[in-house]
């Protein structure tokens, strides 16, 4: 069992399957980190992830580039982005409830989109997806990924130096902890957090699609299966950083690697598939009671902000 | 725009709110019924009719309402506590899975007791089981801060495996031709039949007297007092002198319990055994009905019904005129984000242009 896995962890195989399955984490905790930084919760995540996957297959299965499809889901994303900011900001709805009509609506049109284009297919259509970087990229394991894994890899440091370093970021930040300072600096509370949460659903949209368009090459009914509410505890676990975001993201991959390959190892069958299935979704739980003690919640995370009302 | 709260409700849009919403629901899915390339009056036609039209289809919805009723109201008192209780479909399955180890035979614990104590000893465990299962993330909530939308979310994917395992080990039933099907319920435990010839049993009965119970509750006991006071404002609350914590256990039971018994309750009136797609998502449709309820127990009931028919309705729809039967999904989402948007208007007015922002 030793030896299986040192053999294991010195090939570069698993490293690339690690990287691959935390592609759609990292872009999708940074959408939510960026969300919740600007003091909404955004539980549309897991629905959002759904119709991104859709639209950019969609897009490239009637002719569309892969980059439109990745153009195309982002967009989508945003939009639905925009209705969840109406709801909780505009609105001043529960984000908790808003977050999951969100998921529900976009999961259910997705379903209902999918099914009216393609009423009588047994097996799913397929596209050509992403080729991988070996062409051009001289760096060992990172080269077997798609461009999308560099994108979601470059965004982490680009989100970061955003956020601490711009005026925009320090906006952006603030009207998370703390949005009336924000309205006496003369910015619009409203058009920040509703910026903010189109632009990190804009991101849940290409983590969406990164499963479509890179990891698979067709859109099947529960492909998402809980990444999304996955990414919404790697935040946490994360403490609002996207560098402890992409930790978390890659950490949490490791594991769910790891499970999946002990599955098919000698030591299968001693104990039943499902419990390996089960380990992802625990440690997300053990990640968020860990953190919990030291979580730094964004001050106004789910406190609506009216003009003049405290 | 911006919203400035009006000085009093009014009374005009607790009617005109409902309507309005009800109004820009059929505008969405009937472009989606156009686009799919469906007749829209007559889409919506076979639909009533395949929800409400005829003593059939009254008898799969109100099957259907059953459930539906029994994770409306543990969405509802959750809820309504601020207790975000994401995971009643995990506790339906694990209720239902608990109901066939305590009453199933071979495999389940193969008891010779009279069915008279089997029964109740059935729907305990099944009531229990949601209840602890449900239990833990309110613990990790009021103790540790853990946030328990997620928690909850994540264990119903657990509980799914969980349940996934049973089925292909422990409680396999070993006649089902390598199907994952659990080992079938004495007969003994099963429910009547309400209404002769038809689906209709008398969980259907649990299911309106839990709604009326809870009413009761939230109308004349102290527990019901201490959770709208909660709901209402937690610091108010424990500055009363309130046992925020413990009023978050109550309702953790209550909740997990009625989502374990919609778990048992199918089993024992329909299926006779559990599957691991004997949910179409009852856990969450339950969600979407208590906020269309309002939160109100009895508004509960209608609800469920309403949303029972649509999703019967829509299959016969479908069948019919090749409509998707997610028009049914979309509809019930649609709706509640209407209904969300639209009961503003009762406590706020909207002022356009450019001034607030």
């Amino acid at each position: 069992m030793g030896a299986e896995l040192l053999d294991l962890l010195s090939g570069s195989a698993f490293w690339i399957a690690v990287l691959r399955i935390a592609t759609p984490l990292i872009l999708g905790t940074l959408g939510v980190l960026l969300c919740e930084r600007a003091g909404v919760l955004n539980l549309g995540i897991e629905g959002i992830m759904v119709v991104g996957a859709f639209a950019g297959w969609l897009t490239v299965y009637q002719g569309g580039g892969l980059w439109t499809g990745v153009a195309v889901a982002a967009g989508v994303g945003a939009l639905l982005g925009l209705l969840h900011g109406w709801l909780t900001v505009s609105l001043s709805l529960s984000q908790h409830v808003s977050g999951l009509g969100i998921t529900l609506l976009a999961t259910s049109l997705a379903s209902y989109a999918y099914r009216v284009s393609f009423p009588k297919v047994e097996s799913p259509p397929t596209i050509t997806p992403f080729a991988s970087m070996e062409s051009w990229l001289p760096m060992p394991v990172l080269n077997a990924q798609t461009p999308l894994t560099l994108l979601a890899l470059l965004l982490v440091p680009a989100l970061a130096w955003g956020l601490n370093r711009t005026p925009l970021g320090l906006a952006v930040r603030m009207v998370g902890e703390s949005p009336a300072a924000v309205e006496g600096q003369g910015f619009s509370v409203a058009r920040l957090r509703i910026g903010a949460i189109m632009a990190g659903s804009a991101l849940m949209g290409v983590a969406g699609a990164f499963l479509t368009l890179a990891a698979f090459n067709a859109f099947y009914f529960n492909m998402v299966n809980g990444r999304g509410w996955v990414c919404v505890a790697l935040v946490v676990f994360a403490s609002w950083r996207p560098g402890k975001a992409l930790l978390g993201a890659l950490l949490f991959a490791f594991f769910d690697a790891l499970q999946l390959r002990l599955q098919q190892s000698s030591g299968a069958g001693v104990l039943p598939y499902q419990l390996y299935l089960m380990l992802p979704y625990l440690l997300s739980i053990a990640a968020l009671v860990l953190m919990a003690r030291k979580a730094a919640y964004p001050q106004a995370l789910m406190k609506p902000y009216r003009k003049g009302e405290r | 725009m911006r919203l400035e709260k009006r000085a009093s409700p009014a009374t005009a849009w607790r009617l005109g709110a409902p309507l309005l919403a009800l109004a820009l629901t059929l505008l969405v899915s009937s472009g989606l019924v156009a686009w799919a390339g469906a007749p829209v009056g007559q889409a919506y036609a076979l639909l009533l009719e395949g929800g409400f039209g005829s003593r059939f289809a009254w008898s799969e919805t109100l099957t259907r309402a059953t459930p539906l009723i029994l994770t409306g109201l543990a969405a509802a008192v959750a809820f309504k506590a601020r207790l975000y209780n994401i995971g009643a479909e995990g506790q339906l399955y694990l209720g239902a899975l608990a109901a066939v180890a305590v009453g199933g035979l071979h495999g389940g614990t193969g008891f010779e007791l009279s069915p008279w104590l089997l029964f109740p000893l059935m729907m305990a465990a099944a009531a229990l089981a949601g209840a602890l299962l449900l239990l833990a993330p309110a613990l990790m909530k009021s103790r540790l801060g853990v946030d328990e939308v997620v928690t909850t979310l994540l264990l119903n994917f657990i509980v799914l495996l969980f349940v996934a395992w049973m089925l292909d080990g422990p409680m396999k039933d070993p006649l089902a031709m390598g199907w994952p099907q659990s080992v079938g319920l004495q007969d003994a435990l099963q429910l009547d039949k309400l209404i002769e010839r038809s689906r209709v049993h008398t969980g259907l009965l649990w299911a309106l007297g839990a709604g009326l119970l809870l009413w009761l509750m939230f109308r004349h006991s102290s527990t019901g007092f201490e959770i709208r006071a909660v709901g209402a404002g937690p610091q108010a609350a424990a500055f009363a002198g309130m046992p925020i914590a413990w009023v978050t256990v109550k309702v953790a039971l209550i909740s997990g319990a009625l989502a374990g018994l919609a778990g048992a309750i199918e089993v024992a009136g329909r299926t006779g055994y559990v599957t691991l797609d004997m949910s179409p998502g009852y856990g969450y449709s339950g969600i979407v009905i208590a906020m269309l309820a309002g939160l109100h127990p009895l508004g509960v009931l209608a609800a469920a019904v309403f949303v029972a028919g649509l999703l019967v309705g829509a299959d016969s729809m479908s069948r019919a005129v090749g409509v998707p039967t997610y028009i049914a999904d979309v509809i019930v989402a649609t709706a509640l984000i209407a209904t969300l948007a639209c009961s503003l208007l009762v406590n706020y007015k909207i002022r356009w242009g450019r001034d607030g922002r």
